[in-house]
C-alpha cells in the first residue's frame, strides 16, 4: 500500500493536557486539517502552542480528548513515519558532532533495519531531499558551521527524507533572513501541493496571510479556527493576544485600489501583520519584486 | 634496562591488572562519548557513588557484586527521576542529594558491619587484589555493554542529539534512556574495582571530552576516545608498578594530561587555535582586508 497517494487527515478533538504539577496547559482544543493545507498555529508564549505540538507528537498524553492521524492514534502514526518535525533552532545542540548528511539520514531511521544501516533507497532519498533544499554542497559540513537559514533547510530536508505526511514546524523563521524565508515558504507551498499537512507554529504574524491557508488561534484552548481570510482578523488577534501585541494605526496604505487609507500594524516579536481598511489582509506582494531586483546586478 | 622495563610482565598479577584496566578503560571511554554529548557527567558521578551500598550489601550477603551494584544504581536513578518530576528542586541539587545519601549509606554499612571488603577498596579501587570471579563479572559487563553499543549506537546517538525526532519516528525513547542508564551503572560497577568510586567519573567523562575537542564527527570521536581510554589505562597500570602508586590515580592523571594537551593544541577547538583565529580576524578588520560581506538579513524589510 502506498501512503503517498492517499491523503491523511489530522483530527484534534477536545484535547485537554495537564502536567504533573497540576497546571492545565490546554483544554478542550479541537480542530481538524485535511490533506494539502498550510496551517498556522498562533498564540502568545505560554498559550499552549508547544503543548499542542507535543500532543500531536505523542509526547504528552491528553487527560481527555484524542489526536487522530488518518483515524489512527498518534503512536501508530509514528510507527508509519507519518509525522515529521522541524525543531526550533534553540532546541538543537549545534555543536553536536554530526554532519548535514548524518542529520538528513536520521530522517530515514524509522525505515531502516535493526542496525540502522542506510540502504540504497535511504541514501537516494536523503540525497534528493538535500537537492530539494539546495544544500547538497554542504553535505559534509558539521551542522554548527551553517548559517541560520541553512540550518533550517537541513532539518527540512530531514523531514522530506522521512516522507512525513504531516510536517510540524516550530518557529521556522527565527534567525532566518528575508530571502531564505521566501525560499522556505516556496518549499512549503510545494509540499502542500503534494498533499502534505503543514502545521507552523509562529510569532511572525506578517507571514501568516502570505502563505497559510488556515489558522488555529490558541490561548489555553482553540479560540478560533478556519481559513486565514476569515479567521485571521483583528478581532480574533485581539482575543488571542490581548494586550500582548504592539498595535499601530497608520493613515496610509501601499496597496493600490484600496478605498480607504487606514492601516493597522499588529506585531508580536517578528514580522508585523498589516491590516487594511475593513479588515482586509495586506499581503506582502513586494516579496517577489524585491527578490527580482536583488538578483539583478 | 630492558629487563627492568619488562619486569611488570613477569608478574601474573600485573598482566591481569593491565588487561582489566585496558578493558575497563575502553568500555568507559566508549560510553564517555554519550555521557559528554548528553550532558550526563554529573549523572555518571552520581551513579558511580550510588552503587556503593549495593556492592557492600552484596559482599555481606555473598551475592555477585554486580547484582547489588546494579540494583542500587537503578534505585538511585529512579529516586532522582521521582524527586525531579514531583518537586521544584533543580536537577543538580537532586543528584547531589541522592548520590551522597546512597554513598553515605554504603560507607555506614561497611563501617558498621566489617566484612571481607574494605572501604578503601570500594572508594579507591584495588586492581591488584582483584579476584578471578570479579574479573569474570567485569568481562561479562564489558562484553554486553560493547555489544549493545555496537548494535544500537545510531539509536543512542539520535536519542542524544534529538530525542523529539527519535520519538517522532516511533523509537522507544524510554527504553533507550533506561538502556543508556543501565549501561552506565553497569560500567561504573566494573570500573569500581579498577579505579574506585571516586575516580570512575573521570574515566566516564575525560576520554569523550578530549575526543570532542579533536573532531566534529561522532564515529571518529568514538574511536579517538576508545584508543585514548585503552592506552591511558594500560600505561597507567604499567607505570603504577614502577612508582608503586595507586593504579586509578596513575590512569586518571594520565588521562588528564592527554586532555590538557588536546585542550591547548586541538587543531580547531583548541585554546591556541581559537586564539590564533581571533587574532587573524582582528588583523583582517584592522588592515581593511575585505572580509565577509554584510549579511543580507541585516537589510530592513
Amino acid at each position: 500500500m502506498d501512503h503517498i497517494a492517499q491523503g491523511i487527515d489530522l483530527v484534534v478533538q477536545d484535547v485537554t493536557v495537564a502536567y504533573n504539577n497540576g497546571h492545565v496547559a490546554l483544554h478542550d482544543a479541537s480542530f481538524s486539517l485535511n490533506p494539502g493545507t498550510i496551517c498556522a498555529l498562533v498564540g502568545v508564549n505560554g498559550s499552549g502552542k508547544s503543548t499542542l505540538f507535543k500532543a500531536i507528537m505523542g509526547f504528552v498524553r491528553p487527560v481527555r480528548g484524542t489526536v487522530r492521524i488518518a483515524g489512527d492514534p498518534v503512536k501508530a502514526a509514528h510507527k508509519k513515519n507519518w509525522v515529521a518535525y522541524v525543531p526550533q533552532s534553540e532546541d538543537v545542540d549545534w555543536s553536536f558532532p554530526v554532519s548535514v548528511w548524518d542529520v538528513v539520514l536520521m530522517g530515514r531511521y524509522g525505515y531502516m533495519n535493526f542496525l540502522r544501516i542506510p540502504g540504497a533507497q535511504d541514501k537516494r532519498l536523503a540525497m534528493e531531499s538535500l537537492e530539494r533544499v539546495k544544500m547538497t554542497e554542504f553535505k559534509d559540513r558539521q551542522i554548527g558551521e551553517l548559517s541560520g537559514g541553512q540550518k533550517k533547510r537541513v532539518f527540512l530536508a530531514r523531514a522530506l527524507a522521512q516522507q512525513g505526511r504531516i510536517i510540524l514546524l516550530d518557529e521556522p523563521f527565527t534567525g532566518v533572513d528575508f530571502k531564505t524565508e521566501g525560499a522556505i515558504i516556496a518549499l512549503l507551498r510545494e509540499l502542500r501541493d503534494d498533499g502534505h499537512i503543514i502545521l507552523v507554529s509562529t510569532h511572525n504574524l506578517g507571514t501568516v496571510p502570505e502563505f497559510c491557508d488556515q489558522v488555529v488561534m490558541i490561548n489555553r484552548t482553540v479560540l478560533a479556527f478556519g481559513p486565514t481570510e476569515t479567521t485571521f482578523t483583528e478581532e480574533n488577534l485581539a482575543l488571542a493576544f490581548g494586550g500582548a501585541l504592539r498595535h499601530l494605526r497608520l493613515d496610509h496604505t501601499d496597496v493600490p485600489g484600496a478605498e480607504r487609507n487606514e492601516l493597522v500594524v499588529l506585531t508580536d516579536d517578528e514580522g508585523a501583520l498589516v491590516v487594511g481598511a475593513g479588515g482586509r489582509l495586506e499581503r506582502r506582494k513586494a516579496r517577489n519584486d524585491d527578490q527580482k531586483a536583488g538578483s539583478e546586478p | 634496562m630492558i629487563e627492568y622495563l619488562l619486569s611488570p610482565f613477569h608478574y601474573d598479577l600485573m598482566l591481569k591488572a593491565m588487561f582489566v584496566s585496558a578493558m575497563i578503560g575502553g568500555v568507559c571511554a566508549c560510553l564517555s562519548c554519550f555521557v559528554t554529548l548528553k550532558g550526563w557527567s554529573l549523572m555518571g558521578d552520581a551513579l558511580s557513588h550510588a552503587v556503593v551500598p549495593g556492592v557492600s550489601l552484596a559482599y555481606m550477603l555473598g551475592l555477585p557484586f554486580a547484582l547489588g551494584a546494579f540494583v542500587s544504581g537503578i534505585l538511585a536513578a529512579l529516586c532522582m527521576g521521582f524527586i525531579k518530576s514531583r518537586t521544584r528542586i533543580r536537577e543538580d541539587a537532586v543528584i547531589g542529594i541522592v548520590f551522597t545519601t546512597f554513598f553515605a549509606a554504603g560507607v555506614l554499612m561497611i563501617s558498621l558491619y566489617p566484612s571481607n571488603i574494605k572501604l578503601n577498596t570500594i572508594v579507591f579501587g584495588n586492581i591488584l587484589g582483584i579476584a578471578a570471579g570479579d574479573i569474570w563479572q567485569m568481562l561479562i559487563i564489558s562484553s554486553v555493554t560493547m555489544l549493545v553499543v555496537a548494535l544500537k549506537w545510531r539509536d543512542l546517538l539520535l536519542h542524544s542529539f534529538d530525542p523529539n525526532q527519535a520519538r517522532a519516528i516511533g523509537l522507544n525513547v524510554g527504553v533507550l534512556h533506561v538502556t543508556l542508564l543501565t549501561l552506565l551503572a553497569a560500567t561504573a560497577v566494573a570500573a569500581l574495582q579498577a579505579v574506585g568510586a571516586c575516580l570512575v567519573v573521570a574515566m566516564l567523562v575525560t576520554p569523550g571530552a578530549t575526543a570532542y575537542l579533536l573532531t566534529d564527527r561522532f564515529g571518529r570521536m568514538m574511536i579517538i576516545a576508545m584508543v585514548m581510554g585503552v592506552l591511558t589505562s594500560l600505561i597507567g597500570a604499567y607505570v603504577s608498578f614502577f612508582v608503586n602508586a595507586s593504579t586509578g590515580g596513575c590512569i586518571v592523571v594520565l588521562q588528564t594530561a592527554v586532555f590538557l594537551t588536546a585542550l591547548m593544541l586541538a587543531p580547531k577547538h583548541g585554546v591556541i587555535a581559537s586564539w590564533l583565529k581571533g587574532r587573524a580576524s582582528v588583523t583582517a578588520l584592522m588592515t581593511g582586508v575585505p572580509g565577509e560581506p554584510v549579511p543580507s538579513g541585516a537589510v530592513m524589510r
